[in-house]
């Protein structure tokens, strides 16, 4: 499964945007253009593998600097031409998702990863909060820091209902390294906690998604197939115009509120208690 | 020679190091002004933990204080690094991002109410893998909520330091304080060890690690604000000036087009050396010891 990173997410960026080639001066992991989608344009945004990458980390489909930084850049000069538009005006960023983490490197380390995947998902966030739709479509993996500096600040996520989706904090060995768990009893852990679990309808169950999409072959999907994931985009687009400009839809969808039951409580309590501190 | 001259500063001063997450909250805030919010005893505790056979903490690890500090209205939040790494799982994030959210409602009603993040944590919980990393987005969205209406500050005093996704809170904060026994980082070097190799960081090597990601490194390459001595007095003073600090025009998180160049213009045929990075990114406005 992760040979083939990032080239579901390559695949979806070319059959929704009509490219498939780095804008000039990005570097060659991060594609990133203008379309039209239903009538309007949108900025559409990936990550994808560069073998040839400058930062042997980032090689392999990881989120390092450069594409931080080049995401960043693309969405704040979008943000910075719709500055004068009514919020009803703004147009969508879609990010298409396929990371297989964020980049485990001394360079990275050494330059600031960590304020890299900040400016980024600033960016993200900053153009959410201007009424801007942005929307996430999941073509393959979502990992860790690699998610939240690429896609965890839309306002709609979706996902393909497919076993080569995987969204998680952490890939499988890593984790049951650290948890001290085996593989196996990693994945028979997630069948029972649904935040553990690396199947996408789990993740599903966590509230967090607006939808999951069904598509045959992700990777290689049919004229019908784009045109349907192209409405259900479209649809997102519309919902998270008429909603918040936050992340409240993400505590209150029925599954949060079966599954987030916790956090939901905690914030209604330390409101009550604010109060009168 | 008078008696005082003769006993060293370190042994008159308070360790802010020593003290526990709930101490160094509490220790910012004018005397007798803070309260604790969902304190141990209303006993929030994670659900996921208990079901993995481990045993949850009455706070989650997550403190919350709300109170004045120099007089004005802020709210500290401090994980807990002797609680499961200070990990973010679902009851702590939802701490925090509340305690933020509620923050921004308050500031944007004219009461501006500071948030200071007390971060040792090395990121998400495994435990509540899905979870933690769901939360750490919602705080990263409500730190950038308020940032425009009050200043966030991040202090990171050690030892545990700040990893994980809660590095990218830090880095969208207005301002971050660290000591120089403080981390600042995304990956830690055992992870970074585990998963690209020993040739790659090699995690036995504390002075590569303190030159990489020490207080004194990220505040001398203009990454982080202020370096502060081990010292609860001075930290308080340190944050109580950041707390009335005017807000910014233009916060580092989105000066994207200066590190875009900066990132373009590195050498990466081998790795980056600590110090020359430093000296080409050094702020001199930055960096100073208080």
């Amino acid at each position: 499964m992760s040979e083939h990173v990032g080239l579901r997410g390559r695949t979806w960026f070319q059959v929704l945007t009509e490219k498939n080639q780095p804008a000039s001066g990005d570097p060659g992991t991060v594609l990133a253009t203008e379309a039209q989608i239903g009538g309007q344009t949108a900025l559409f945004l990936c990550v994808v593998p560069d073998a040839s990458s400058r930062f042997p980390c980032v090689r392999d489909g990881q989120v390092g600097l450069e594409e931080a930084f080049t995401l960043a850049h693309h969405i704040r000069s979008f943000i910075a031409e719709d500055r004068e538009k009514p919020t009803s005006q703004k147009r969508p960023v879609i990010a298409i998702v396929d990371v297989k983490s964020q980049a485990y490197g001394r360079r990275e380390e050494t330059a600031g990863i960590f304020f890299a995947a900040a400016v980024s998902a600033d960016a993200y966030a900053s153009a959410r909060m201007a009424g801007h739709p942005v929307i996430s479509l999941i073509a393959g993996q979502a990992f860790s820091g690699g998610f939240l500096t690429h896609g965890y600040q839309a306002n709609r996520i979706l996902a393909f209902d497919d076993s080569g989706i995987v969204i998680h904090a952490m890939h499988k060995e890593a984790a049951a390294r650290i948890t001290r768990r085996s593989v196996s009893e990693l994945e028979q852990l997630g069948h029972e906690i649904a935040p553990m679990s690396y199947d996408v309808r789990d993740y599903a169950k966590l509230g967090l998604l607006h939808k999951l999409l069904h598509v045959n072959d992700p990777q290689h999907p049919t004229a019908a197939d784009i045109q349907a994931v192209t409405l259900e985009l479209i649809d997102a687009i519309q919902d998270s115009r008429r909603g918040p400009t936050d992340l409240s839809n993400r505590i209150q969808s029925e599954a949060a509120r079966q599954t987030r039951k916790a956090g939901i409580a905690v914030r209604a309590a330390l409101e009550a208690q604010w109060q009168n501190a | 020679m008078s008696q005082t001259s003769m006993i060293p500063e370190f042994v008159t001063r308070t360790s802010f190091i020593e003290l526990d997450g709930r101490s160094r909250a509490q220790s910012l805030f004018d005397e007798g002004t803070w309260k604790e919010l969902i304190d141990p005893f209303d006993q929030m505790s994670s659900p996921w933990l208990p079901m993995q056979g481990i045993a949850p903490q009455a706070d989650d690890g997550c403190i919350v204080i709300k109170g004045k500090i120099g007089g004005m209205p802020a709210v500290a939040i401090a994980l807990e690094g002797a609680f499961q790494g200070g990990s973010i799982g679902e009851v702590s994030g939802a701490k925090m991002t509340a305690a933020l959210d509620l923050a921004t409602r308050d500031s944007e009603a004219g009461k501006r109410t500071a948030a200071i993040l007390l971060l040792e944590t090395g990121g998400v919980r495994l435990q509540e893998a899905n979870l933690g990393l769901a939360a750490v987005a919602e705080v990263i969205s409500s730190v950038l909520a308020l940032r425009p209406h009050a200043p966030v500050i991040t202090l990171i005093a050690g030892t545990v330091g700040c990893f994980g996704g809660m590095s990218l809170a830090a880095g969208v904060s207005s301002y971050i304080v660290m000591t120089r026994e403080a981390r600042l980082g995304l990956n830690g070097p055992e992870v970074i060890e585990q998963e690209s190799g020993i040739d790659e960081f090699d995690a036995s090597d504390r002075a590569l690690i303190w030159a990489i990601h020490g207080g004194e490194q990220r505040v001398g390459m203009g990454l982080a604000d202020a370096l502060v001595e081990d010292d609860a007095e001075k930290i308080k003073t340190v944050i109580r000036g950041y707390v009335h600090a005017d807000l910014l025009s233009e916060y580092r998180s989105q000066q994207v087009d200066l590190y875009r160049d900066r990132i373009a213009a590195l050498d990466t045929s081998e790795q980056i050396d600590p110090k020359s990075l430093r000296q080409k990114w050094g702020n001199e406005t930055t960096g100073g010891l208080r």
